[in-house]
């Protein structure tokens, strides 16, 4: 069963191996209770490995997880009972309207049937989808599906909420919008957020702790003024760069980085 | 039991909302009713087996259901390169009642749309035998469905994306209605052939079918049923082992 300490995620020497390729090089961390984390690091640093590896759709090479004091490895339901998730890429169902979206979500953990029906118009009024409930999910803009899919992480009322770049192609005003109400839930209820991004000012004032992972370690973990001083610099921008470096390293990548890099550079 | 619900009915809302696909797919089974049941009739008349209509309606009722359940199996794909599946992977459910749920909702879709073929073919001139034994022959239809889908699913979980789709059409889907005695009878071919046909678990479903809506001229059903049952319990274990195995 799960105690209650003080850190609600717990990770020792993790590792991940994709054939010769080192995904995720032995890093540990740990994630207070109620705290807003930040996991930042360039492109293909090993982010999203990382994440996949706390939401159990990867299994680690090597190391230990905990997630609220349970193994995602051997307890995969009871964690996956404990977070929510916004992925990178969308995940919902655009043939389904919001509202199916939402009631799938909350019938996929179990919500109890009583409950959902005011927590959706809750949550879907927040995002400002109620009046589009009934549209489906296709003839949604991104920053729609994006607001559509925070709802839906929210809607079984997790304890840690995983945000892999949740502000991705949203504008300031949503962006804004978005952080007030996570951080409202992070208060009243005490919900953990871990979240990764590129926009360095959006970690520096929303992150209590950040950590900075490149070529799958980890090279700086504090806050935001901790990382600052440490590196001798103004900005967290500055302390990032500074710590993972100006050049786009395609050399060292793999291939599938390269491809992925590429695409993200050429994609925008 | 919830879960495998939610996940049977989005199958079944996504089928009604894609109007196109119904009637798409639905034009290869009149097409080959049309040209096979009226272009071979009369030689077929002429060797002394009937009207061919009757003999091929069951056939191309099972041709409409194998297409349609092998291609909702195969949906999986889709849903993994939309994000879907990201979804319900972490999602606190086994994931055999994810995939069990998914599977009988396509099975759910191909059955009606092999109902649908069904009532085409009356339109074109086939009469079964009786109506008493149209129940059996709706449960032999579904169960075939439901072998499909799993099968279309288990393939599925291996593949990463649609490239591979032209391949299974061809190699597999193909043969498994050209080969399951659906346009022809079985009787009297080469043995190679007698053996590859026993191999086609939709051979099994054809016989059924003609037994449950063409007049009794075999009476194999139940041994055909049962090893429906048996291959569809089977696919439904490996797809779900593969199906455990998705990493996305």
């Amino acid at each position: 069963m799960a105690t209650p300490t003080s850190n609600i995620i717990d990770v020792n020497e993790l590792n991940k191996k994709f054939k010769d390729f080192t995904a995720v090089n032995n890093i540990s961390f740990d994630v207070r209770r109620r705290e807003i984390f930040a996991f930042l690091g360039p492109n293909g640093a090993g982010k999203s490995t990382t994440i996949k590896m706390l939401t159990t759709l990867l299994d680690p090479t090597s190391g230990t997880i905990k997630i609220d004091g349970s193994n995602p490895s051997q307890n995969k339901d009871g964690v996956r009972k404990s977070f929510g998730i916004v992925f990178q890429d969308p995940s919902l169902d655009d043939d389904l309207t919001a509202y199916e979206n939402m009631k799938l979500h909350a019938v996929l953990y179990s919500v109890p049937s009583k409950t959902q029906k005011d927590r959706i118009k809750t949550l879907l009024e927040f995002v400002e989808l109620w009046d589009r409930k009934n549209d489906l999910v296709k003839t949604f803009s991104g920053g729609m599906k994006r607001r559509l899919e925070i709802a839906r992480g929210l809607l079984h009322h997790p304890k840690i909420l995983f945000l892999d770049e949740p502000t991705l192609g949203l504008d300031p005003q949503t962006r804004n919008h978005m952080w007030t109400y996570i951080k409202d839930v992070n208060k009243k209820e005490g919900m953990t957020v871990f979240f990764t991004t590129h926009y360095m000012e959006e970690a520096e004032r929303i992150a209590d702790r950040i950590a900075i992972i490149d070529h799958g370690k980890i090279i700086a973990n504090g806050t935001a003024a901790t990382l600052r001083k440490d590196t001798k610099t103004k900005s967290l921008e500055e302390a990032f760069l500074k710590l993972t470096g100006n050049v786009i390293r395609d050399e060292e990548a793999t291939g599938v980085d390269r491809l992925r890099n590429a695409r993200r550079r050429f994609g925008r | 039991m919830n879960t495998l619900y939610i996940l049977w009915l989005r199958q079944i809302k996504k089928y009604f909302r894609s109007r196109s696909r119904i009637i798409g797919s639905l034009g290869q089974p009149i097409l080959f009713l049309v040209a096979f049941g009226f272009g071979f009739g009369p030689i077929y008349q002429r060797a002394g087996g009937g009207s061919y209509i009757q003999f091929l309606a069951p056939g191309i009722i099972l041709m409409g259901v194998l297409f349609t359940s092998v291609f909702t199996g195969i949906e999986v794909i889709w849903d993994r390169q939309f994000g879907f599946l990201k979804e319900t992977m972490v999602a606190p459910v086994p994931r055999f009642n994810i995939m069990l749920g998914r599977t009988l909702g396509g099975a759910t879709v191909a059955t009606i749309q092999g109902t649908i073929v069904f009532f085409l073919t009356l339109f074109i001139g086939f009469r079964p035998y009786s109506i008493v034994n149209l129940p059996i022959a709706l449960i032999i239809i579904f169960l075939v469905a439901l072998l499909f889908t799993s099968l279309g699913t288990a393939i599925a979980c291996t593949l990463e994306d649609m490239q591979g789709f032209q391949l299974i059409m061809n190699f597999l889907v193909m043969p498994i209605f050209f080969l399951s005695g659906a346009l022809f009878p079985v009787q009297g071919l080469p043995k190679f052939m007698e053996n590859v046909i026993k191999l086609d678990p939709l051979s099994y479903g054809v016989d059924a079918l003609r037994g449950a809506l063409i007049s009794g001229n075999n009476n194999n059903m139940g041994v055909d049923i049962l090893i429906l049952f048996v291959v569809t319990i089977v696919l439904l274990l490996i797809g779900s082992y593969l199906f455990e195995r998705i990493q996305v």
